[in-house]
């Protein structure tokens, strides 16, 4: 069954008139429709696409009209909550978790005439694109102040399920803290969420009383800053979000997720009818990745050293994953100077010498 | 003076009242809500409450009622009957997912082969999955007089931990590029829970949650084992002496429940929702316990109770979408039902008297 808009007026004849109505005004306006896996009010993830989605009525103004639905399930539930988007006249919908690659993709099929932009899958369609950020990139940098930063050379790394995108994080924090501090070492707590106060507070906790002194997060709260606040002398980083409220001290520096240039040309390119089916994988250079305010409670050496690293990366001169580097069980992975292609890093599922434990299978 | 007078017997007619009256009461306060985030009130609720069954694109929201709430009226089913008897299964959440987990690793462990007989056998395993979880507490009642409330609800997490690992592990698709979630059911037509009707929304899970009902209806009034449940839930005592066989009960009681939950996971993952994923659940188990309290422990009221309760999900998302309401003014409105209904329930149990106060 496919619904365009053409086969919606044919359809219904009742709704013929309401139809015409709903398609003239749609052509006024470019509706774009986000769905979320958060509240909008997280302080991270789902916090970072809103403002993203803000950016774009800001920079539009009349022109568009955006729509959200937050909290949405991954799974049968977020196909309906695109279908009821594209039923309702949007021309482009932004599907903003992993887990709605397959609802965007097959709600794709019904609606050949919408188009749909799917964050950090990998599945596309001649109507569906899909984008996601580099952060890796951003954790070369938390890595080198973290190795910089820790007296009881512990630090401490909440995950949140194990996969590519997350294992990319642990490596390429892991690999920059070594390079400044030999002696640095690694506790991993998997929490097996993206977002939950309580478990990412329990993890900041185990971890403090693990003696780790500078604590990662890949999950979207602001929890396991209110743990460090509460043990004293502990470090962290904001995650997707600056977490500003945090600074100097706990949050030294932070990963920023930023949407809005992408969701502007994006929306743009569909008014002009130009939009084409693309994969985007952006960093620090083209914006999507931005590094928070570094605090001063960093020793300025130290800070220096960090934003040298970073404009090394957003002008191609480093790329975080560059050899000699070994896996973790001792196999070479890449030569001296080689660096990983997108590939590797797209499906990467090993830790990268040095690092203690295992990826839970 | 108002004054409450307990009723020699539970009202019948309010019985059927509250919960209308509930509904009611949660449209005006609810209302107010709306009204006070500055939104048309009056718009919101015709949001909610029509656009679904009779607004334009109601095409679409009618069958997405009956997949939404297909499971909720499976789940409470199951979880009705032992409520009746007081035994009370608070972990239909983890049984659900042990039921998913079984009968889409049934499926999957034919793939790639083509067979009729795939499905029936998917259908198996995820009764058995739903009904063995469902035994863990069971048996430890039984045998060592353990409580089920905390051990059907502690095993929810336990349930949850081990869908994250099959997701992760055994079950993972072994072309998805290292991410976690199962093979999607969807692209595999034998072990694919389809419409049986396309475009109606009534896939073999929706038909086995009438057919439950059908079942539990039958049981309750017109079976030795249903009156034993009703006697042990309204006079226990009585029902002991009655010979009721109370292990019996509470291994059948959890058993059912446990199996219904099981065979909702089951149709879930193989039909609307079609892999196993880290976030397979969504509250559909502790949801049906709602729905079972809304319905009255009633076969006929839950149907009712799951369809209204899948209707302030979709109407829900449709206020989100179209009205920018927050997802929490429409939970806070969900919860609202569930609250107004336990306060009128009042009423089944007593009676309203205006009485002059007298000097003592």
């Amino acid at each position: 069954m496919k619904f365009t808009k053409r086969a919606m007026l044919k359809g219904a004849a009742t709704a013929l008139a309401l139809g015409f109505a709903t398609t003239a005004m749609a052509q006024d306006k470019t509706k774009v429709g986000f769905v979320y896996v958060g509240p909008v009010g997280d302080g991270g993830w789902t916090y970072e696409h809103d403002q993203g989605r803000k950016a774009v009525e800001a920079h539009f103004g009349d022109k568009v009209e955006t729509t959200y639905v937050e909290n949405v399930p991954e799974g049968a539930d977020a196909e309906r909550v695109i279908t009821q988007m594209a039923l309702q006249g949007a021309d482009l919908i932004f599907t903003t978790s992993f887990g709605y690659m397959d609802p965007t993709i097959n709600v794709a099929k019904k609606f050949p005439d919408v188009k749909f932009e799917h964050a950090t899958g990998y599945k596309t369609a001649q109507n569906v694109s899909v984008y996601s950020a580099r952060f890796y990139e951003g954790r070369a940098i938390q890595g080198t102040i973290a190795g910089h930063m820790t007296e009881s050379n512990i630090i401490g790394y909440i995950a949140s399920f194990p996969i590519p995108e997350v294992i990319r994080g642990i490596n390429s924090a892991y690999i920059h803290a070594k390079k400044v501090n030999p002696d640095v070492q690694f506790k991993i707590v998997w929490a097996y969420t993206w977002f939950d106060p309580a478990k990412e507070a329990d993890a900041a906790k185990v971890l403090i009383e693990q003696g780790a002194d500078v604590i990662l997060q890949h999950t979207d709260s602001t929890a396991p800053q209110a743990a460090a606040v509460g043990a004293g002398n502990v470090y962290t980083f904001g995650q997707a979000s600056d977490m500003a409220e945090f600074a100097p001290m706990p949050r030294i520096s932070s990963i920023i997720d930023n949407w809005a240039p992408y969701y502007i040309a994006r929306t743009q390119a569909v008014m002009d009818g130009t939009w084409k089916s693309t994969s985007t994988w952006d960093g620090i250079g083209p914006g999507m990745v931005g590094i928070g305010e570094i605090s001063d409670v960093v020793p300025a050496e130290v800070k220096a050293d960090a934003l040298a690293l970073k404009d090394a990366i957003a002008n191609g001169d480093y790329h975080p994953f560059t050899g000699p580097l070994k896996k973790q069980d001792g196999s070479d992975w890449l030569a001296d100077g080689q660096t990983a292609d997108d590939g590797t890093l797209a499906g990467m599922n090993f830790y990268v010498e040095g690092i203690e434990g295992e990826i839970p299978q | 003076m108002l004054k409450l007078e307990k009723r020699p017997q539970p009202s019948r007619v309010f019985a059927w009242l509250t919960p209308i009256f509930a509904v009611i009461a949660t449209m005006i306060a609810g209302g107010l809500l709306f009204a006070a985030l500055g939104k048309n009130p009056v718009e919101a609720i015709r949001t909610i409450f029509w656009d679904p069954l009779f607004g334009e694109f109601a095409f679409y929201y009618r069958p997405q009622l009956l997949v939404k709430g297909g499971p909720l009226i499976l789940i409470a089913i199951g979880l009705s009957l032992g409520f009746r008897a007081g035994i009370w299964n608070i972990g239909a959440e983890g049984q659900y997912i042990v039921g998913a987990i079984c009968g889409a690793a049934v499926g999957l462990a034919f793939y790639p082969l083509e067979a009729w007989y795939i499905f029936p056998l998917m259908i198996l395993g995820g009764a058995l999955g739903g009904l063995l979880w469902a035994m863990i507490p069971a048996l430890l009642k039984v045998k060592f007089g353990t409580n089920e409330i905390l051990v059907s609800l502690m095993l929810v997490y336990v349930a949850e931990n081990l869908l994250a690992a099959m997701a992760l592990g055994p079950l993972k698709n072994p072309e998805g590029h290292g991410f976690p979630g199962s093979r999607n059911l969807k692209d595999y037509p034998s072990a694919f829970n389809d419409e049986i009707i396309t475009g109606t929304g009534m896939h073999w899970g929706v038909l086995t949650a009438f057919l439950a009902v059908i079942f539990a209806y039958i049981l309750l009034n017109r079976h030795l084992l249903g009156f034993s449940i009703r006697l042990t839930g309204e006079a226990p005592r009585a029902a002991r002496f009655s010979g009721v066989n109370p292990t019996r009960l509470i291994l059948f009681c959890l058993g059912m429940s446990g199996l219904m939950a099981g065979l909702a996971g089951l149709f879930e993952v193989s039909g609307p929702s079609g892999q196993v994923s880290i976030d397979f659940n969504v509250g559909y188990g502790f949801t049906a316990i709602i729905v079972a309290f809304l319905g009255r422990l009633h076969p006929v009221g839950i149907l009712l109770a799951g369809l209204l309760m899948a209707l302030t999900y979709i109407g829900g998302e449709l206020a989100q979408g179209n009205l920018g309401l927050p997802s929490a003014a429409i939970q806070l409105f969900q919860g609202m039902l569930l609250f107004f209904l336990l306060a009128v329930d009042l009423l089944t149990n007593y009676r309203v008297r205006f009485a002059k106060s007298e000097a003592a």
